[in-house]
């Protein structure tokens, strides 16, 4: 199960934010967030490892390596929201933006 | 009218019978035309929208009371082609006073033909809202996305 505090916590920190916002441009290894990011590997596998357990990011082995990716699944609710939102804001608006005046015709 | 859904964002397409400056026109100036005017974070009704047609202006609800409400900086202005502004409302339907945990919609505007224009509108920067999740979850309340929540947590 998906811990809600845990995705609170894990979203909470600017580090973490950082490597979930890094992680969310392109799929990386430990190595490459610690080359990329002012934190040491020590500290961005722990960070991982929070971001992991609140369902956040997701891990696959790739010969030797781990590779970290957004579990797509971690941010569902919020896009989920705001699918539905715009997709019924975006059909009042096609509604009313295809009549249109008679200056414009 | 579809939806594609990336890492932190969503994707939303539409065409209007129209032409671009005609869309552009009234998704700006005209939001108050087509924006539901149960979403909004007054206290009072919505009275009105207003939409500062320039980088730096603001999209503003106004409610019946007087009150006002200024939840987006308009980041990009170019008529008819594009616009941008951030979404400075907080997951606890606050407005949010910290750009760096505001997201970001982009709109564009691009004319297919005489009087047909493709709208594409892009919310990205969606994780930016992380603390909260419990009070977004709470406050969507719908059967729809809270049956989607369960479906999302039984996975994990």
């Amino acid at each position: 199960m998906t811990n809600h505090g845990a995705v609170l916590t894990a979203l909470a920190d600017p580090t973490r934010r950082a490597i979930f916002e890094r992680l969310a441009r392109s799929p990386s290894a430990v190595g490459e967030l610690a080359r990329e990011l002012p934190v040491s590997r020590p500290a961005v596998s722990q960070h991982l490892k929070v971001l992991k357990s609140a369902g956040l990011v997701t891990d696959h082995a790739d010969g030797t390596r781990h590779i970290y990716s957004v579990d797509s699944s971690g941010v569902g609710a919020i896009r989920d929201y705001f699918e539905r939102f715009w997709q019924q804001s975006l059909a009042r608006f096609q509604a009313v933006a295809s009549q249109p005046t008679r200056e414009d015709r | 009218m579809t939806t594609q859904v990336q890492e932190t964002s969503v994707t939303t397409q539409t065409v209007v019978d129209a032409p671009a400056d005609h869309a552009f026109r009234v998704f700006t100036e005209g939001i108050g035309s087509w924006w539901n005017p149960d979403h909004h974070i007054l206290q009072a009704e919505l009275a009105e929208m207003v939409f500062e047609p320039r980088v730096g202006g603001h999209i503003i609800d106004r409610g019946t009371d007087g009150s006002e409400c200024r939840w987006a900086r308009v980041l990009a202005y170019d008529p008819p082609h594009r616009v941008s502004f951030s979404w400075d409302i907080s997951l606890q339907w606050q407005l949010e006073t910290d750009p760096a945990k505001a997201s970001e919609i982009e709109v564009t505007f691009t004319e297919e033909g005489p009087a047909r224009t493709r709208v594409v509108l892009t919310h990205r920067h969606l994780d930016r809202h992380g603390e909260g999740w419990e009070a977004m979850r709470d406050a969507v309340g719908s059967g729809w996305t809270l049956d989607r929540f369960a479906e999302v947590a039984a996975q994990h």
